[in-house]
């Protein structure tokens, strides 16, 4: 019988520890190292970008807020998806996220692309009061981000932290960091914060003078998915072009 | 000498998480140095109190059975903490206005959800674990527990890294990550306590006096050295700075989506798959009085379990960005994976053999069975599940949510139950349980709580489902977003009482433990120490 041969593993710890962490290995090996070398992994689109400061500000409360628990931002290639979300995700739309935030439940929609769906003051309604405009919703309340006053103190510290892991941050972007930081949070704000981040959403969001942690939330928001032109966008040439 | 290089390292440690709290960039990052300020501090304390006093000799041929019994008992203790947490959240999901507005940016449902995943998961089943390594491991190598007070170190620091990450989450520090929500700071610390209890571990089987490894430890030990691989490479990132909490995570997008589930399935397969196999293939012989059914078949249930596992990450990202090959892979080995994991259910069911006549008088054992009852099911539902046409209906929704409960509160929590009531009179030196009644009845509102999660879970997820893929002879949605959340209240409210009877099961046994400590009476026989020999 074959497995009288288990009689060596079964007595020796160190062969028993090195066989099976070997076994373990394999999977993972085979599953995510190509991605990393694979070209149609990831397509080339036109639009994507590093996020502008405040929307990174923004990303990084919902991140805390733990949203991804209960909101998806990927929209798989179905019917329904696509009728009731937009296009479906592409990787490069998620090329600059560290880290991901696909979700895996939808407690609530997916986000993926609700960026321009609602008006500022919707999101300002519903972030403080969520059920005075879905009332069917059991999204809690986060009316204390508008009453918290946002610095940019350490956000040059984080982009500097992205680009280190590959997001294409210029030394342009992380000099002007701060300002435009407030600046995108400001109607008739200068004008090089959209010529940094094309197509940042630019004016306070939620009407207060400071820039708080509900205007960097919903800038936020309101960019997710609207950086791919997907008028324009043909799937297989995104791949032919490498 | 020893002494004096742990009371250096000791004092460096406490000054220097002063030194970091002084120049804290957020709350979370405050309070973490704080809680390993004042942990190097106590530990500094009884170091000091012990130094140059004289040892009192350790009785080598003796088991080591205080972390035992300091895991059993916290077991217990965040068992309750977590199915509390979880049931409260349940009830939020009935009722919002649960989101009090006072404790806004603390006890909102997206901080608590991780609380309760984390505690459950890695709180509850991490001590049970841990106890029933530590138990294990010296009993099937009739050995002490190798490095002294190391075992002691990886309790202690196990629990010191559950607080971290509790409060890290109530404070908002989180990477992001399903399942791997602490930060860097609190992963390094696991990472430190992980290798220690990776060398206690391997250090007893090394000096072990059995000639053959018992099956039991085969599968502790391949849990211990994957999740430190697991853990290693999902949580690679880059702090944004020494005195904050924050990080970056390395990987982005399809590379990082891909790793998470390949690490978050696998927390699931060696976690509280291979672990709790461990435990079912020492507690279940043991409480039955009967061998384990086929050796033959444990050989092979290992070898493939563990092989298998470790592929099926990608059926979480069907339909996803990530590449077709990649989630066809995941899903074909979660379907061969059902296989090996039947298999080990009947290598556990069929030790019954010659005992099932026990079922009838022993509820400790019918818990046991129970559980491995519920995770042939739970093997069963997710290679189901893990199936491309059958994945798009059932993922995003609460079906999965059922899913990993059945598993969760069938097969963890109650081989966790079933093996605390056998260890507790071991390890206390007891006749018997306080009382078999009180056993009795956690088993029953334990398995009726578990009923009606995973049924009122099934109607919701695949509920939701078919509505929001239904579309009306125009071919326009028929319902909207809002309408799915309105139809599942009644299932909501089903569930969260389902979580209060599992609750309640939870503290009956609480109290029978701890009264089977207090009063029951001394095993006659019993020796004062256990003999290691």
């Amino acid at each position: 019988m074959a497995l009288e041969g288990h009689k060596k593993i079964e007595t020796n710890a160190t062969l028993l520890l090195t066989l099976s962490f070997l076994v373990v290995t394999v999977g993972g090996i085979v599953e995510i190292a190509p991605l990393f070398y694979l070209e149609n992994t990831i397509e080339d689109v036109d639009g994507m970008r590093p996020y502008a400061p405040l929307e990174l500000a923004g990303r990084e409360i919902y991140i805390r807020e733990g949203c991804y628990v209960c909101h998806s931002q990927m929209i798989r290639p179905m019917r329904d998806e696509v009728e009731r979300y937009g296009h479906y995700s592409l990787a490069a739309e998620s090329q600059y996220d560290h880290p991901f935030q696909w979700g895996s439940k939808r407690t609530g929609p997916d986000l993926a692309r609700v960026g321009g769906r609602y008006s500022d003051s919707w999101h300002m309604d519903h972030f403080t009061d969520p059920q005075s405009v879905v009332p069917e919703s059991v999204m809690p309340a986060y009316a204390y981000l508008a009453d918290t006053v946002l610095q940019p103190a350490y956000i040059v510290d984080l982009m500097e932290t992205h680009r280190m892991v590959g997001v294409p941050y210029t030394d342009e972007m992380l000099e002007n960091a701060a300002s435009d930081f407030i600046q995108q949070a400001t109607d008739f704000g200068d004008p090089g914060v959209v010529e940094r981040y094309p197509g940042a959403p630019q004016r306070d969001f939620d009407g207060r003078p400071e820039v708080t942690e509900m205007d960097a939330l919903i800038a936020y928001m309101q960019m997710l998915g609207t950086l791919v032109d997907f008028s324009t966008f043909m799937p297989d040439e995104a791949f032919a072009s490498r | 000498m020893l002494d004096y290089v742990k009371l250096l390292i000791l004092g460096l440690v406490a000054v220097c998480a002063a030194i970091a709290a002084n120049y804290a960039r957020d709350v979370a990052y405050l309070v973490h140095a704080l809680l390993i300020m004042g942990a190097a501090a106590i530990t500094f304390v009884i170091v000091l109190r012990q130094t140059d006093e004289a040892k009192q000799a350790v009785l080598a041929n003796e088991y080591m059975d205080g972390p035992v019994k300091a895991a059993a008992i916290a077991t217990a203790f965040w068992g309750v903490v977590g199915f509390l947490a979880g049931t409260f959240i349940a009830f939020q999901l009935a009722y919002p206005a649960l989101n009090f507005h006072w404790a806004d940016g603390y006890l909102n449902f997206g901080r608590l959800r991780p609380l309760h995943t984390s505690a459950v998961i890695f709180a509850f089943g991490g001590n049970a674990l841990i106890a029933a390594s530590f138990y294990i491991v010296q009993r099937t190598s009739a050995v002490r527990l190798w490095g002294g007070n190391t075992a002691w170190f990886v309790f202690w620091g196990y629990q010191l890294f559950i607080v971290m990450a509790a409060t890290g989450y109530l404070l908002g520090s989180t990477q992001g990550q399903e399942y791997a929500e602490p930060e860097w700071l609190t992963d390094l610390w696991l990472t430190i306590v992980w290798v220690a209890f990776l060398a206690v571990y391997m250090g007893t089987l090394i000096k072990r006096k059995e000639p053959h490894i018992y099956v039991a430890n085969w599968f502790l030990l391949s849990f211990i050295v994957t999740v430190a691989m697991l853990h290693v490479v999902n949580n690679l990132q880059i702090p944004v700075s020494f005195f904050g909490s924050r990080s970056v995570t390395v990987m982005s997008g399809v590379q990082n989506a891909m790793t998470q589930w390949w690490y978050g399935h696998n927390a699931v397969g060696f976690f509280l798959t291979a672990g709790f196999l461990g435990m079912m293939y020492y507690f279940i012989p043991k409480q039955a009085e009967r061998p384990v059914y086929s050796y033959k078949l444990s050989i092979i249930h290992f070898w493939a379990l563990i092989f298998l596992y470790i592929w099926a990450g990608p059926h979480h990202l069907h339909y996803t960005a990530l590449p077709d090959w990649a989630s066809t892979l995941g899903m074909v080995f979660s379907i061969v994976l059902w296989m090996p994991s039947w298999g080990g259910m009947i290598n556990g069911l069929m030790t019954l053999s010659g005992a099932w006549d026990k079922l009838r008088t022993d509820p400790v054992l019918r818990m046991m069975v129970t559980s491995v009852a519920f995770y042939g099911m739970s093997t069963f539902e997710g290679p189901m599940m893990s199936i491309r046409a059958v994945n798009s209906l059932s993922h995003y929704t609460d079906w999965t949510i059922g899913h990993v409960h059945s598993g969760a509160l069938g097969w963890n929590g109650m081989i966790t139950f079933g093996m605390l009531y056998y260890l507790f009179p071991k390890l206390w030196n007891k006749e018997r349980l306080y009382s078999l009644r009180a056993v009795s009845w956690h088993y029953w509102l334990a398995t009726i709580g578990i009923v009606l999660y995973a049924a009122s879970m099934w109607v919701t997820g695949i509920m939701e489902g078919l509505m929001w893929r239904e579309v009306d002879a125009q071919g326009f949605l028929v319902n909207s977003f809002a309408d799915t959340v309105a139809a599942k209240f009644p299932m909501y409210v089903v569930r969260g009482l389902g979580g209060v009877l599992y609750l309640a099961g939870a503290l009956i046994m609480a109290w029978n433990l701890y009264m089977t400590v207090r009063k029951a009476a001394v095993r006659r026989d019993a020796a004062f120490a256990t003999p290691a020999e």
